[in-house]
């Protein structure tokens, strides 16, 4: 059974590394200006997609994509303060699915992806967002 | 057999047509509804994940039509099949395999050609976790399932000392995307008594009980459309004239978008039957919603 003991090696390796703190990761990113330039772009993407765009056209843009800065750079230790609403009262009672969920996901893989981000440093960022589907998905 | 076929290839084409309008779908991210075990479950080319086929969310319906070619050194087999996920929860599969023992059979005195074909009808059922949202987990996505299989080749089964021509197989999944790593891990436990997966019957002379044979894949994410990784497949030995090893595979695994995949394996399949190290290209194309 050589190959479960690998695994349980790769499953402590991982454990390990998710614990430690990332700066790498906000780099990779390109700091605060890099996180603006892939939240516009997000912004972009999901006012072009159908699926999305009936929830963003009608709000604050700019002021929510000042938020989105924010709470990414939070998120990967970029030593910013989030001001915003917690994520369930954010999006309380806009009846999100996980479709929608999953079509935002989408929409921010797109964006990272145009402004040259790393697929690695996307999928840490995704990592830290992908569970709060539990606040934000309704039905 | 030809229209039952085509049925059961059509039908998740003519849902994805008819749902689309009811139901919205295709909900999932790419890559997450796996691709089609050589059984026709999702999850990798040999071993099945707990993740429900096709791209539905726990609103909708997913499903999709395989075909996979094995062309092994003294060998072949072909599969196709469907797989239907019900919300995120039920997955429904059916595969249908021809392996064909080319020169092989002339050789054991069956003729030139003779096939072996079997039929694979799949449940697996989603018990908890979500593989790929719960980052903040170590809980994995769990699911169980059942592969009940008819072999069309009774007499020979017997002959070459399998005690059954049918036989179902129960597993129990775990998979889980650790995103930080773009690295996914599954780990199966299969109790079953098929020979060869069922190809050469159930059970045989030197043992007809259920064994519990482990199955592991990794999958590393290169990016959003390619994946690559391995699988290992523990196997039982039951017969006496045949010794049977385990198999393993290298695989690429490439989605451009969610209607179509294609995977491509170098896969090890050691000793079948009078052959010796067997190994073979695999190549598994993919169409669903
Ligand atoms: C991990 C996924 C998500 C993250 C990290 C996220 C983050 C945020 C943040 C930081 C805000 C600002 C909160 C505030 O105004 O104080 C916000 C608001 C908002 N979110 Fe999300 N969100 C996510 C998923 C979604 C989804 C799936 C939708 C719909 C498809 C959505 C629609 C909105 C809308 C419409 C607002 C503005 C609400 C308002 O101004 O009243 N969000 N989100």
């Amino acid at each position: 059974m050589a190959i479960a003991r690998y695994l349980v090696c790769l499953v402590a390796l991982f454990a390990a590394s998710s614990l430690r703190a990332d700066p790498e990761t906000f780099r990779a990113f390109g700091g605060v200006p890099g996180l603006t330039r892939v939240v516009d772009s997000f912004m972009e993407e999901l006012l072009a997609d159908p699926r999305t765009r009936p929830f963003f056209e009608s709000v604050d843009q700019q002021n929510l994509k000042r938020l989105l800065v924010e709470q990414f750079c939070a998120e990967l230790q970029g030593g910013c303060t989030y001001t915003g609403r917690d994520m369930r009262s954010a999006h309380q009672g806009q009846g999100i699915t996980m479709a929608d969920f999953n079509a935002l996901v989408e929409a921010l893989q797109k964006a990272m992806a145009r402004e040259g981000v790393p697929f690695r440093a996307q999928n840490k960022l995704l990592a830290k967002l992908a569970p709060m589907y539990r606040d934000i998905v309704e039905r | 057999m030809r229209i039952r076929q085509a049925a059961i290839i059509g039908l998740p084409i003519l849902l994805s047509a008819g749902v689309a309008q009811a139901l919205e779908y295709g909900g999932r991210l790419l890559l997450t509804g796996g691709v089609n075990t050589i059984e026709g479950a999702a999850g990798g080319g040999l071993t099945p994940w707990a993740v429900i086929g096709g791209y539905g969310t726990r609103d909708q319906i997913g499903g999709n039509a395989f075909f996979s070619h094995v062309e092994i050194d003294d060998y072949r087999l072909e599969v196709r099949g469907a797989v239907l996920g019900l919300f995120d929860r039920v997955e429904l599969s059916f595969a249908e395999q021809r392996f064909d023992t080319r020169q092989v059979g002339a050789a054991l005195g069956l003729g030139a050609g003779f096939t072996f074909r079997q039929e694979v009808f799949g449940a697996k059922i989603r018990l908890a976790g979500d593989a790929v949202l719960d980052q903040d987990l170590w809980m994995p996505q769990i699911a169980f399932g059942v592969e009940h299989k008819r072999n069309n080749r009774g007499a020979i089964l017997r002959a070459i000392g399998a005690r059954d021509d049918e036989g179902t197989d129960y597993y129990l999944s775990a998979t889980k995307l650790f995103l930080a790593q773009s690295t996914l891990l599954n780990a199966t436990l299969r109790a079953t008594k098929a020979n060869q997966a069922g190809i050469l019957g159930f059970g045989g002379d030197r043992r007809d009980s259920y064994r519990i044979q482990p199955e592991f894949s990794l999958a590393y994410l290169l990016n959003r459309h390619l994946a690559i990784g391995g699988e290992y497949r523990f196997k039982p030995n039951n017969l006496g004239i045949a010794k049977e090893d385990d198999w393993w595979d290298l695989f690429v695994a490439w989605a451009p978008n969610k209607h179509l995949s294609l995977t491509l394996a170098y896969v090890d399949l050691g000793n079948i039957v009078i052959r010796d190290r067997q190994s073979a290209t695999y190549l598994s194309l993919q169409v669903g919603f």
